[in-house]
């Protein structure tokens, strides 16, 4: 390197220019570089730890700090009951709790979808990326990854503290551990979906305003439509029609893959989930969706290069 | 790290008819030129394909047709090679407001590869370098456009590239601000031992700070040459002096006595001053000497004397069908 860039030295100040500090010598730099792995990897870290407001200002803390203890919260107060009462169950199953706070998680996503990616696109910052050595897809998967990580802590610290507080009320270990498993999974996979939802979304918009209501929109407003056109159909003995309405909406799509698989009793009104065959179909939809959100997103960065 | 073995005359950038059309415009045509190490200006209005330019030596758009390689790397197949080894400062905007400069700058180094450790180093050092001191702990969005402008050129620079691109650094800066980024461009080369290809609309910029020109007009490349063939083909010096009692007018006692010894001085007419300047061709270092010793036999002080070079600028005053003549005799 001393060869290569023979004017460098170690005391470059001009003469008659001592007062300035930022003259004093250029040291080169002869460490590692690391590469696109590693700077993949970075950014994950910084997008995962951004996601719960970690490297960023005070004020960005405070929503999401505020919706995880919303989140664990009545977790904690269902443990308190079952151990106070010494009930032979838990008040909700591990599978049901992520449905019942939907609205909180859809907060969530819509809050910190366009935070992580949003921002990036209106202060032009994307070209930055990409003038270094990752390529699109690596920008995609970090942000991907982060936000469903984020998400996954969001949702399954919950059903920790419910299998935790199960076992010291002394609830049957085998049930409780099999109960806690199928939610970690149904919670995983809540995670990509919403994820890759969000993040598409917030991709399409610059501002961080329409993605956060757009978000919002798709989660939470699908939700409330797909369950009001269900109980219809419930009043009017359509039964078969429930599982398939239940398709177009993120929160009762999951509802229904993990009632066909995951043993959990479906919200669906009068507790009737998909037979296992529409169940397949829920998860082939549910796995469409987060592919096609990945995909989606590396197409949307391609343009968006410089 | 191809090609990094000799040290004298490396071609940091090498195009062969390089060609980018998009479907209704034609961006580069067929452009072909060697850049060697050391401060480049890229020179050409807006549109004239600079910022293409960049991106294909970046290896983030494809070309055409034709080749181009960067530090000895194929920009086709080995952008990521090249990138981990170049810097990049865009034109406009690209940074966050609701971080600190500090913070955003390690967040790049990483980005480029750096470990935590380094990262954080060479943050430090490069805000130090490029003129950023306590502010670099406050957000980015309290920062004025000088500084702002800083903190692009440090992330560009963070992870010790080298050969940065600068595209339009002194957009929006005002005359001080201008002057002190030429000056940090310029240090960027002779300092820092990092080559440079900065791009401008201004032609007068690139005069003190560049030690090479390329121009480029729709895509094709007009002229590249080294700055000193555009502006030091001949030395013209300023003089102006004071007045005594001896002689009240000081201006023609010298240029008489000038005069008398075979050195042709004519007035400088339509500049700063005009009437009490004189300008004179100059052989070299002899005649500064003369002119010093007939100023001092004649008693008078010597207000300035000074090396006037061409402008850049003049060199395209001319119409299109003149303007490469004029340009290799520097007028």
């Amino acid at each position: 390197m001393a060869v290569e860039q023979p004017t460098r030295t170690q005391d470059a100040t001009p003469p008659g220019d001592q007062t300035r500090i930022h003259d004093i010598g250029y040291r080169s730099y002869d460490g590692p570089r690391l590469g696109r792995a590693y700077a993949r990897r970075s950014l994950y870290s910084q997008s995962l730890r951004g996601a719960y407001g970690l490297g960023r200002s005070a004020k960005s803390k405070v929503l999401p700090m505020l919706l995880f203890v919303v989140m664990c919260l009545p977790a904690g107060i269902m443990v308190a009951v079952t151990v106070a009462t010494k009930a032979g169950e838990l008040p909700l199953g591990y599978t049901r709790y992520a449905i019942v706070m939907q609205a909180v998680i859809s907060l969530y996503v819509a809050s910190q979808a366009p935070q992580s990616v949003s921002r990036d696109l209106r202060f032009k910052t994307v070209p930055l990326y990409f003038s270094r050595p990752i390529e699109t897809s690596d920008y995609v998967r970090a942000k991907f990854a982060a936000l469903a990580s984020a998400l996954f802590l969001l949702t399954a610290a919950p059903l920790l503290v419910l299998y935790v507080g199960a076992l010291l009320a002394e609830l049957d270990f085998a049930d409780q551990t099999k109960g806690f498993a199928q939610g970690v999974v149904s919670v995983a996979l809540l995670s990509l979906l919403f994820a890759g939802l969000g993040l598409v979304i917030a991709a399409v918009t610059p501002r961080r305003g329409f993605g956060i209501a757009a978000v919002i929109a798709v989660l939470t407003i699908s939700y409330g439509a797909v369950s009001t056109l269900q109980a219809i159909a419930y009043v009017q003995d359509s039964t078969s029609a429930i599982a398939w309405i239940g398709l177009f909406s993120p929160v009762t799509l999951i509802d229904g893959v993990q009632s066909a698989f995951l043993g959990a009793s479906s919200a669906f009104p009068g507790g009737v989930g998909p037979s296992t065959a529409e169940g397949v179909v829920y998860l082939l939809v549910t796995l469409g969706l987060i592919a096609g959100a990945y995909g989606l997103l590396n197409r949307r960065y391609q343009k968006a290069g410089l | 790290m191809a090609g990094v073995t000799t040290v004298v005359n490396v071609t940091v950038i090498a195009t062969e008819s390089l060609s980018k059309r998009f479907p209704r415009v034609t961006a580069l045509d067929r452009l072909s030129m060697d850049i060697g190490p050391g401060v480049t200006g890229l020179v050409g209005a807006n549109g004239a394909g600079k910022s293409t330019l960049i991106k294909i030596l970046l290896g983030l758009s494809p070309a055409t047709e034709g080749r181009a390689e960067v530090l000895g790397l194929d920009v086709a197949t080995e952008g990521a090679a090249i990138r981990e080894r170049v810097g990049y400062m865009p034109e406009h905007d690209c940074l966050p407001p609701d971080v600190s400069a500090t913070e955003f700058v390690v967040h790049m180094a990483r980005m480029s590869g750096l470990p935590s450790a380094a990262a954080r180093e060479r943050t430090a050092d490069t805000l130090r370098h490029v003129g950023l001191y306590e502010e670099r702990y406050r957000p980015i969005g309290g920062y004025s456009t000088g500084m702002k402008q800083r903190v692009k050129l440090a992330q560009a620079l963070v992870h010790d590239p080298r050969l940065v691109f600068l595209d339009e650094p002194t957009n929006g800066l005002d005359p001080v601000g201008r002057d002190e980024m030429l000056g940090l461009i310029r240090r960027i080369h002779t300092d820092f031992g990092i080559s440079v290809l900065v791009t401008s609309h201004l032609l007068g910029e690139l005069e003190r700070t560049c030690d090479h020109v390329v121009v480029v007009d729709g895509g094709t490349l007009l002229r590249s040459s080294s700055t000193t063939d555009f502006t030091q083909t001949t030395t013209t010096l300023a003089i102006e002096v004071t007045d005594t009692d001896e002689h009240p007018d000081g201006t023609r006692a010298v240029r008489e006595a000038l005069d008398a010894r075979g050195v042709t001085v004519e007035d400088g007419s339509g500049l700063p001053g005009a009437g009490r300047v004189l300008l004179l061709t100059a052989a070299g270092e002899e005649t500064c000497d003369l002119v010093r010793d007939v100023i001092a036999e004649l008693g008078l002080g010597l207000v300035r004397m000074e090396q006037r070079r061409h402008h850049i600028a003049e060199v395209f005053k001319d119409g299109d069908a003149t303007r490469k003549e004029a340009v290799g005799h520097g007028r």
